[in-house]
């Protein structure tokens, strides 16, 4: 098993959803994604998404659209951030990471290029927004390759018997999608997000994590009563927004919170 | 269910791919969706009263079929024989008509209640507005801010058709990041909303339905070459933005002993900035599809420029990308004087103003002419009229002449 299915097992151990944060890479800069995901671990994340910047991220928000356009104006490259995360783990922090994004990228690297140097960097798995399971063959035989876990998401569009076959390609864990929208907006009905994130663990035996729409403490509570994580990217994204020179503290301080709301 | 579609060399129904190109690159939310969208589109397709109202709407509403007109005095300037095929005088100015018309009618089957739209030109904007207008629907248009700008006629023209035009700010401000935002509000509101694609391009099924019913231009026009021309063609050209006009006409001749050229936005120069993926992009994955693409070495993508609205766009149908693969098409350039030049003949020759995009396409014919000889046939697809463009147009002269 890798740090991520580790991590879930763990937080399942003590009785809390683990708690997963997504930070856009190189927004504010390059230089201090290492940082942020350092605080974000100090917080109490037990998984950090480093999202991979792209200029057509049509499954975000204002928030990650603005984060990805700010990293990417300010030079942010594929090969910079697998140098960020040489960085987090040259220093210690073994928190697990999660490469998030979309395949163009990824595919202009070459697949098994990005898998092996992602796994050299000390990346732990793959989340690729824009590649469904019929897509995902190529890609998840070269992360499985280098050890990297495939995490697949699964939709409140899916339906029952979609949503298990997608499961069963899942190594690290399950991410299920709270709403039909973008990353950022407000979450509809997070209580039957959690129910149905709680049957497809039973029936697939995967943990299932939430994600769309959780905020604050509060929110995460909602999730982490069934299901086996909670996922808080675009609310963190504004903080690092908001907080400029500040933002490592403000992370921190803000991760810390929400990991009271996973307990349960 | 398969379908009575004739379905494209190359192309599997099971993948949505021609060759290697296309598929579906979606998020997983919208997948449900693009599967419905596929039964339906084949039921449709099978049942006998459906295409009635549809070749009945097509006839007696968009005006088909269009004309083949042979060009005499552009004939004698170019060098060879032109024919034009008008699409310029279908409703509304252009062959994005024949789109909008199937695809909201599709929608109505479908029982959706809400559309959407992504426009450059505002052309696939207006034709899908005057669909909903038609069939009763409320229309939501997603536009560039820059292509506000550029086409304001057009944003006029679909607020009257009763449609709302949303600006967008991301991005380049131009028709990606239009596309961009309509998929935005696609997954959010996918129940009961029909995202209604202007070119054969995005995922599966959209290339194969907007071919499909583009497919009427070709077949038209390949009839109408054995009646007055006599014979076939020696060559077919249409311009290519995401490629639907072309693709169109293009399914009249796949199996005939006819070249087929499409004519990307040069821009600038091919070294400069320009709009031809097929030309000077590489392989990617933008907007649902795998295909040629303007991108960096990094995988981001590189934002296209043209003097035509419609043409710029950084990617192009997958169905292109597998012709250009087989060699079965071949692909050239016009630059944005060229295509400007080649709008004042055919205004001053013929009296005809062709949109911008279809200038590509008219401009192309004169090195055509050149390697074919003055005997060579060319059927060109004037995929639109260009009164949208007169602003545009007469800015760029004003340049040109100041330059002299």
């Amino acid at each position: 098993m890798g740090r991520i299915s580790d991590a879930m097992v763990k937080a399942g151990g003590e009785d809390r959803a683990a708690l997963i944060i997504y930070l856009c890479a190189g927004d504010p800069s390059l230089e201090v994604t290492p940082a942020l995901i350092r605080a974000a671990a100090e917080g109490g994340a037990d998984i950090v998404e480093i999202g991979m910047p792209f200029s057509d991220p049509t499954a975000d928000g204002p928030a990650i659209q603005k984060a990805s356009e700010r990293a990417l104006k300010g030079g942010a490259t594929m090969a910079g951030l697998l140098k960020a995360v040489a960085e987090v783990r040259a220093s210690g922090c073994d928190v697990p990471l999660l490469l998030f994004g979309y395949y163009n990228p990824i595919l202009a690297m070459g697949e098994e290029t990005l898998c092996e140097r992602a796994a050299e960097a000390g990346i732990d798995g793959l989340l690729v927004v824009d590649l469904p399971m019929e897509e995902a063959g190529p890609l998840r035989a070269a992360a499985s390759a280098k050890g990297l876990d495939w995490v697949p998401l699964v939709a409140p569009t899916s339906g029952t018997e979609r949503a298990e076959e997608i499961a069963t390609t899942a190594t690290g864990f399950v991410y299920y999608v709270s709403m039909t929208g973008v990353t950022g907006s407000k979450a509809t009905d997070l209580q039957s997000a959690a129910s149905t994130a709680a049957s497809l663990q039973n029936e697939t035996h995967k943990p299932v994590a939430v994600g769309f729409g959780i905020r604050e403490a509060s929110d995460a509570a909602v999730v982490a009563a069934k299901a086996s994580g909670v996922v808080v990217g675009s609310a963190v994204v504004r903080t690092i927004e908001r907080e400029g020179a500040n933002a490592p503290a403000a992370v921190r301080e803000q991760v810390a919170a929400l990991a009271v709301g996973c307990k349960r | 269910m398969r379908a009575t579609i004739d379905l494209p060399p190359g192309f599997d129904p099971v993948t949505g791919r021609f060759g290697d190109f296309g598929g579906r690159f979606v998020a997983e939310t919208l997948v449900p969706a693009l599967d419905e969208l596929t039964e339906a589109f084949y039921s449709a397709w099978n049942d006998p009263a459906f295409r009635k109202e549809l070749d009945a709407l097509l006839a007696d509403y968009v005006g088909r079929e269009t004309p083949l007109y042979h060009a005499e005095r552009l004939s004698e300037a170019v060098g060879a024989e032109v024919w034009l095929k008008r699409e310029d005088l279908a409703h509304t100015g252009a062959h994005k008509v024949n789109n909008t018309v199937g695809q909201v009618l599709l929608a109505k089957r479908m029982g959706k209640t809400r559309i959407i739209a992504e426009t450059g030109a505002g052309q696939h904007g207006v034709a899908t507005a005057t669909a909903c207008a038609l069939l009763g629907f409320p229309c939501e248009v997603y536009m560039g801010a820059e292509d506000v700008r550029r086409q304001a006629p057009n944003v006029k023209r679909m607020e009257l058709l009763g449609a709302t035009v949303h600006a967008v700010e991301s991005g380049s401000r131009t028709l990606k990041d239009a596309m961009n935002e309509a998929l935005r509000d696609w997954v959010t509101n996918v129940e009961t909303t029909y995202y209604c694609v202007g070119s054969a391009a995005g995922p599966h099924p959209y290339p194969l339905l907007v071919r499909e019913l583009q497919a009427v231009v070709g077949r038209e026009a390949r009839e109408q070459c054995l009646k007055q021309m006599g014979e076939l063609p020696d060559a077919v050209v249409a311009c290519v933005g995401g490629g639907s006009n072309a693709i169109g006409i293009f399914a009249g001749f796949l199996i005939d002993q006819v070249q087929l050229i499409g004519v990307e936005a040069a821009g600038e120069g091919l070294e400069g900035k320009h709009a031809a993926p097929l030309n000077a992009g590489k392989v990617g994955v933008l907007h649902g599809a795998k295909s040629f693409l303007l991108q960096t070495e990094d995988g981001q993508i590189d934002e296209a420029h043209s003097i035509s609205a419609g043409l710029d766009y950084p990617g192009v149908g997958p169905e292109h990308s597998y012709l250009l693969h087989t060699k079965r098409a071949r692909y050239v350039a016009a630059t944005d004087a060229e295509a400007l030049a080649a709008f004042q003949q055919l205004a001053r020759l013929e009296g005809i103003l062709p949109a911008l995009e279809s200038s590509h396409a008219v401009a192309a014919c004169w090195p055509l002419a050149k390697e074919l000889g003055a005997n060579a046939k060319l059927l060109v697809c004037l995929s639109g009229r260009g009164d949208k463009d007169l602003d545009t147009v007469l800015a760029a002269l004003e340049v040109k002449k100041g330059a002299h």
